[in-house]
């Protein structure tokens, strides 16, 4: 249509306009009347406003060199704990110090020039002419002709055997490149599972330990409606980045409910010790840690993304993202009454990953 | 019609600028160095085209340059982190400054985050700025990216450079999520630990890319250096490969204009580089940087000494991402607990779906969106004037019901918060949610069509019956009725000057058509009458005419100054005014004689 | 420092009289409980604490609650409810101190339960920074989840919520560790030690005690309010910057 310029040659691109009538007509119903005509603004013809921008703009480039040194007395004069108190601000006075000099000296530079730029600077405005974005025809077809000429003296299109091995050697040197990253990790093959996300520190007679504290729980000492957030005795010896990747498999919560008022299914009777049970603290959708427990409902909300599993009820999930229960840990009593794991978990804990096979999890109906 | 006539005689108009004056006092001194630079370097030939490059006035085209000086303070501020941050994972006792953390067991990275808070002059400042910096970087990137759907700008010939804007805006996600990892406290490792999720729940290969990120079992020791590097060095370095390759395209095809009188796809109306825009633009980046300094003095953000060293066994309720993060978080939150089992194995699509599936349908269709607009209307031209997104209703609408569910996403990563600011049941926002993010954005789409059309027709009152004056005129039989003041050739041209579409009925016979060829085609045809059906038509000249001459049963128009729009009598475009100077720039000295006429 | 320390001996010294009158209180204490008791309460939790199970209104039994629970939800104005409600709200306290504790006299003499803990059980004293540092990480470990990393509260399920500790006194963050209020879990003494719960009340003095380092909180809600105000004040005040740039301003005629 009449707008296309790219068919036009770079002579004449700003020549738009060039068509029949009648095309004109209904593209443009109303014919262009030219730029607005230019106003002048009160700093074009007033000399006093023009003074006055100046000063302006001079005011707010000379008081940045104030600010900039302020900013350096407040890095070296100002305590590090010194504080400010002003209105709802309660603020580290070094951190506000630095900040306020720096930010208005930077921002009066800003200031100051797009001032400038707006009231002194001749404020014509311009015109620029475009041109297609496309090359023109002659530039098209001088480099075509050329690289033509090019592949024909480089001789690859009379031994073809050239550039095919060519892209071979390239392609095949891709290769090495992937192979590289293969020291990105160890490889979880069916044993490096087993041995890694798919077990736990815990086993059997392991002792149920307070997290931080590392004291051991009896079981004599929980209420109904308790909450505990515990770890495997053996999780002491551990530290550093061991630590923290045990930790993230084999933390535990222990509650303990009034056994009448929830649902133990047969085949868990003997993994609880009188309405003490004990649950994997890691969520199975993401696994963060949950530990936000209500006692009345016996409901476990998970504050990343909202699961909800029911403990009274084996962990089943009864809302939110989460798709699979809360793996439960067995556990007894040992000879001094402290709580110690039966086994260790049955299903492997925290979120799903392809090859889990998660057959062996809890599902409502279970008995 | 009238007007290349009018264009040949536009030497008034426009006047080549052509300084041929001795050179000022700065030249006069710096002549030498000049000529020295020059002769090394060809430094005139080279700053040539762009010394006098025009840009175009608008507030919205400045909201790319927010992007790109919170990259530049990024960048500053950045350096400085890296000089006293650690990237390790090695845990030590903490024995800095802050009381309420002493003797903990922590690992490097966060000691030396805390370190930067607490004991280098000026780190704490620096951590804050940047990561304003970084919530405004993606912010902005996302408000540019809906200035340029919304006004058509992604048109040909600038496809390629909407695709680098996707590339992005997709990048800078990553590279906010690496940095905000890096600390090491509560909430970065709370993150990490939903990546791992994440990861994992990518059917057949998660298990495998899960050990190759992390190097082994989630965390392991090596994921905050790995996202160390991929913080300041491999994503920086494309983002800033890209970032050249975006604004190099800018510069080549020059940037786009809104419509308005003496604005046509053959130019571009604005300010000159040197001296103007040097300092808009260079003002503007030191305004930028102000303001990110004052947030940082201001406004505390991440205070992660509050949330205390990560360990896999914390939690802090209000853990979210953020806000870029936000809509993932919320489908998430929002999604129903599918997981399948089949065999041996896991498919939890419960994760994947929102997690991976929605950045990828949202960067996905965003990138796709040029081709499908480009392949419904048929249209192969440039583009350089923007569209008034009013006059293309359905894509506003698509652009507005977008928004509307990555609203709702986003209010779902804030559930909780949702919750408890506005005493409602967490759950009930759940399952409100659920059904919001498919029916809100219908809605809206609906909603937003209707104004647009309605815009138009108000165009169209405006055109065929003037603009209201505000005077009430009492006709003799009794009735009272509004005068109405044409408006302006200017105003007129403006709101005229847009392309329309057809609505394309379906084709009957195509000859040449394979049947495969035809469907697509009365696919087509199809989808461009759901585009532009019920699009207003702008008037014709003859209607404008009639209109203008006759006015309508009511017509009470002003008479004052009347100028039939149409009447192309002593109009001045500038359309040739510089035929044959390649990158000749041309200052407008005289407005159109014309508006004389229809001035009140 | 040394006028804790001095509190802290004088609280030592009177504390086993004030255990003594929470845990058993005299008769008269007790009767004029049992009245208060019939007016303000006996309508969900029975005339004899007996708790309500059916109708409308329901309320909890309260034998074995014991009278730390009352001081805590009598004491808070969470009790008596105005209206059934999901969770029962704070608000301003009714009841003279004097009241609170016939109150709390007679539902301990219901059953026996958790006595008001005395100041030095719940005020930290002579607290070293590593235990004030230990009480942050058992904040984190036990609280944070539902109560938010600064104690701002956060959302439970179906429209409750864990409320905020900020502005919350010692003697209820304490009373509500060791009765488990509503749906809060119970942090007994066999659970978490009596020094383990002062640690972290200590840690929670220090955290609100802080200045804020950075600047303004916020809201302190964490990424959310940080995202909303990079929004509204960051790119809102850049886009004004961006008007007035464009803006053709003021002309001359």
């Amino acid at each position: 249509m009449s707008t296309d310029i790219s068919r036009q040659d770079g002579h004449d691109g700003q020549n738009a306009l060039e068509r029949s009538d009648a095309a004109e007509d209904a593209r443009y119903p109303v014919v262009d009347p030219g730029h607005e005509e230019h106003l002048p603004r009160l700093t074009d013809v007033d000399e006093k406003a023009f003074d006055r921008a100046t000063r302006q703009v001079a005011t707010m480039f000379a008081l940045v060199p104030v600010l900039a040194i302020g900013f350096v007395v407040v890095y070296f004069a100002v305590p590090r704990t010194a504080y400010v108190d002003f209105g709802p601000l309660h603020a580290n006075a070094k951190n506000l110090g630095l900040g306020l000099t720096l930010g208005m000296a930077l921002l009066l530079i800003g200031l100051g020039a797009v001032q400038w730029g707006r009231q002194l600077m001749d404020d014509h405005e311009a015109v620029d002419y475009r041109h297609g974005a496309s090359s023109s025809e002659e530039d098209r077809e001088y480099v075509l002709k050329e690289l033509d000429a090019g592949i024909a003296e480089s001789k690859i299109t009379r031994r073809k055997v050239l550039g095919r091995s060519l892209i071979g050697a390239l392609g095949v040197l891709g290769l090495p490149l992937i192979a590289v990253f293969a020291d990105l990790g160890p490889a979880p093959t069916k044993k490096v599972r087993a041995a890694t996300i798919e077990t736990t520190i815990w086993k059997e007679g392991i002792r149920l330990v307070h997290d931080i504290t590392y004291e051991p729980i009896k079981a004599t000492e929980l209420q109904i409606g308790q909450l505990v957030n515990a770890e495997p005795e053996n999780m002491k010896d551990l530290e550093g980045t061991e630590l923290l990747t045990e930790k993230a498999k084999a933390a535990i919560i222990i509650v303990r409910m009034d056994p009448n008022t929830i649902k133990i299914p047969a085949s868990r009777q003997d993994w609880q010790v009188g309405g003490i049970l004990c649950y994997s603290k890691i969520c199975t959708h993401v696994g963060c840690p949950i530990s936000l427990w209500e006692q009345q409902t016996h409901h476990l909300l998970c504050p990343c993304h909202q699961s909800t599993f029911d403990l009274g009820d084996s962990g089943l999930v009864v809302f939110g993202p989460a798709a699979r229960a809360l793996p439960q840990l067995p556990i007894t009593t040992d000879a001094e009454g402290y709580l110690v794991a039966r086994s260790g978990f049955n299903v492997p804990t925290g979120p799903s990953f392809f090859e889990r096979d998660s057959s062996h999890d809890f599902k409502r109906g279970d008995n | 019609m009238a007007r290349p006539a009018e264009t040949v005689a536009g030497t008034t108009a426009v006047e080549v600028h052509t300084p041929k004056k001795e050179l000022g006092p700065v030249f006069k001194r710096a002549a030498g160095p000049a000529k020295w630079a020059d002769e090394r370097t060809g430094l005139a030939s080279l700053s040539r085209p762009f010394i006098r490059k025009v840009f175009p006035d608008h507030w919205s085209f400045l909201l790319g340059e927010v992007a790109l000086y919170s990259f530049v303070i990024l960048l500053l501020t950045g350096v400085f982190l890296t000089i006293w941050y650690k990237p390790s994972m090695g845990e030590i006792e903490y024995n800095g400054s802050y009381q309420l953390l002493k003797g903990l067991h922590m690992s490097e990275a966060y000691a030396s985050s805390l370190a930067l808070s607490f004991d280098i002059r000026g780190g704490l400042l620096m951590r804050q700025m940047h990561h304003w910096a970084a919530m405004l970087f993606i912010a902005a990137m996302l408000t540019h990216s809906l200035r340029i759907f919304f006004t058509g700008a992604f048109r040909k010939p600038r496809e390629l450079n909407w695709l680098l804007g996707v590339g992005l805006l997709s990048l800078g996600l990553i590279e906010g999520f690496a940095g905000y990892s890096l600390p090491d406290d509560l909430l970065s490792g709370t993150g990490l630990r939903f990546v791992d999720g994440l990861i994992r729940s990518i059917p057949l290969i998660g298990t495998w890319a899960e050990f190759f990120v992390f190097g082994g079992q989630y965390p392991g020791e090596l994921i905050i250096p790995r996202l160390y590097m991929v913080h300041i060095l491999l994503v920086p370095a494309i983002l800033l490969g890209l970032i050249a390759a975006h604004l190099a395209l800018v510069v080549y095809h020059k940037h786009t204009q809104f419509p308005g009188p003496g604005r046509n796809e053959g130019n571009v109306v604005g300010y000159p580089i040197f001296p103007v825009y040097m300092a808009k633009a260079g003002g503007f980046f030191f305004i930028v940087f102000g303001v990110v300094t004052l947030m940082g003095a201001l406004m505390q953000i991440n205070p992660l000494w509050m949330f205390g060293p990560y360990t896999p066994t914390e939690v802090t309720a209000g853990s979210q991402p953020d806000w870029y993060m936000g809509f993932v978080e919320g489908a998430i939150r929002i999604m129903p607990n599918w997981e399948s089992h089949i065999g041996g194995t896991t498919w939890s699509w419960n994760v994947a779906i929102p997690g991976l599936g929605l950045m990828g349908l949202m960067f996905g269709l965003m990138a796709i969106y040029p081709f499908v607009e480009a392949w419904v209307t048929g249209d192969k031209k440039e583009h350089h004037i923007l569209e008034r997104p009013r006059n293309n209703p359905t894509r506003t609408a698509f652009g507005v019901a977008a928004m509307t569910c990555y609203a709702m996403f986003w209010i779902g990563g804030g559930n909780d918060l949702v919750a408890t600011q506005f005493h409602v049941s967490l759950n009930a926002v759940t399952y409100f949610l659920r059904v919001a993010v498919f029916v809100a954005p219908v809605l809206a789409f609906i909603v937003t069509k209707r104004i647009c059309v309605g815009l138009q027709r108000s165009d169209a009152e405006r055109l065929l019956h003037g603009a209201e004056s505000g005077i009430i005129e009492r006709d003799p039989s009794g009735q009272y009725s509004e005068m109405h003041r044409p408006i302006s050739q200017g105003e007129a041209y403006t709101l005229t000057q847009h392309e329309e579409h057809p609505a394309l009925l379906p084709a009957e016979e195509m000859g040449d058509m394979s049947s495969r060829e035809l469907r697509l085609e009365q696919l087509r045809r199809k989808a461009s009458r759901f585009y532009f059906i019920d699009t207003l038509r702008k008037p014709t000249r003859a209607e404008l005419e009639e209109a203008a001459h006759h006015g309508d049963g009511n017509g009470h128009e002003l008479e004052t100054g009347h100028d039939g729009i149409g009447h192309g009598n002593g109009h001045h475009g500038d359309g040739d005014g510089g035929n044959g100077h390649d990158d000749g720039h041309h200052f407008i000295t005289s407005g159109g004689t014309t508006t004389e006429g229809s001035k009140h | 420092m040394l006028a804790l320390f001095v509190m802290g001996a004088f609280y030592t010294f009177v504390a086993p009289a004030s255990k003594v009158s929470a845990d058993t209180g005299n008769s008269q204490q007790v009767a004029e409980g049992k009245a208060l008791f019939a007016v303000g309460c006996s309508s969900c939790h029975g005339l004899n604490g007996e708790g309500q199970a059916t109708g409308t209104v329901q309320g909890p039994p309260l034998a074995g609650v014991g009278a730390a629970s009352v001081e805590f939800q009598v004491g808070s104005g969470r009790m008596p409810m105005a209206r059934p409600a999901a969770q029962a709200p704070v608000k301003p306290n009714r009841y003279s101190e004097e009241e609170v504790a016939a109150l709390a006299a007679y539902v301990a003499s219901l059953g026996p339960g958790p006595a008001i803990p005395t100041p030095a059980e719940y005020n930290p004293a002579n607290i070293s920074e590593e235990d004030i540092a230990r009480g942050g990480e058992l904040f984190r470990t036990n609280c944070s989840a539902c109560h938010n990393f600064e104690g701002a509260g956060g959302a439970l399920p179906g429209g409750k919520y864990a409320p905020t500790l900020i502005g919350v006194s010692n003697q209820h963050l304490y009373e509500a560790m060791i009765t488990g209020p509503q749906q809060m879990p119970v942090f007994s003494d066999g659970v978490m030690r009596p020094e383990d719960k002062r640690a972290i009340i200590a840690y929670l003095n220090n955290l609100h005690d802080q200045p804020n380092q950075g600047g303004l909180a916020l809201g302190g809600l964490g990424p959310v309010s940080e995202g909303l105000w990079a929004w509204i004040l960051g790119l809102g005040s850049l886009v004004g910057f961006a008007i007035w740039i464009a803006a053709k301003g003021a002309k001359a005629k």
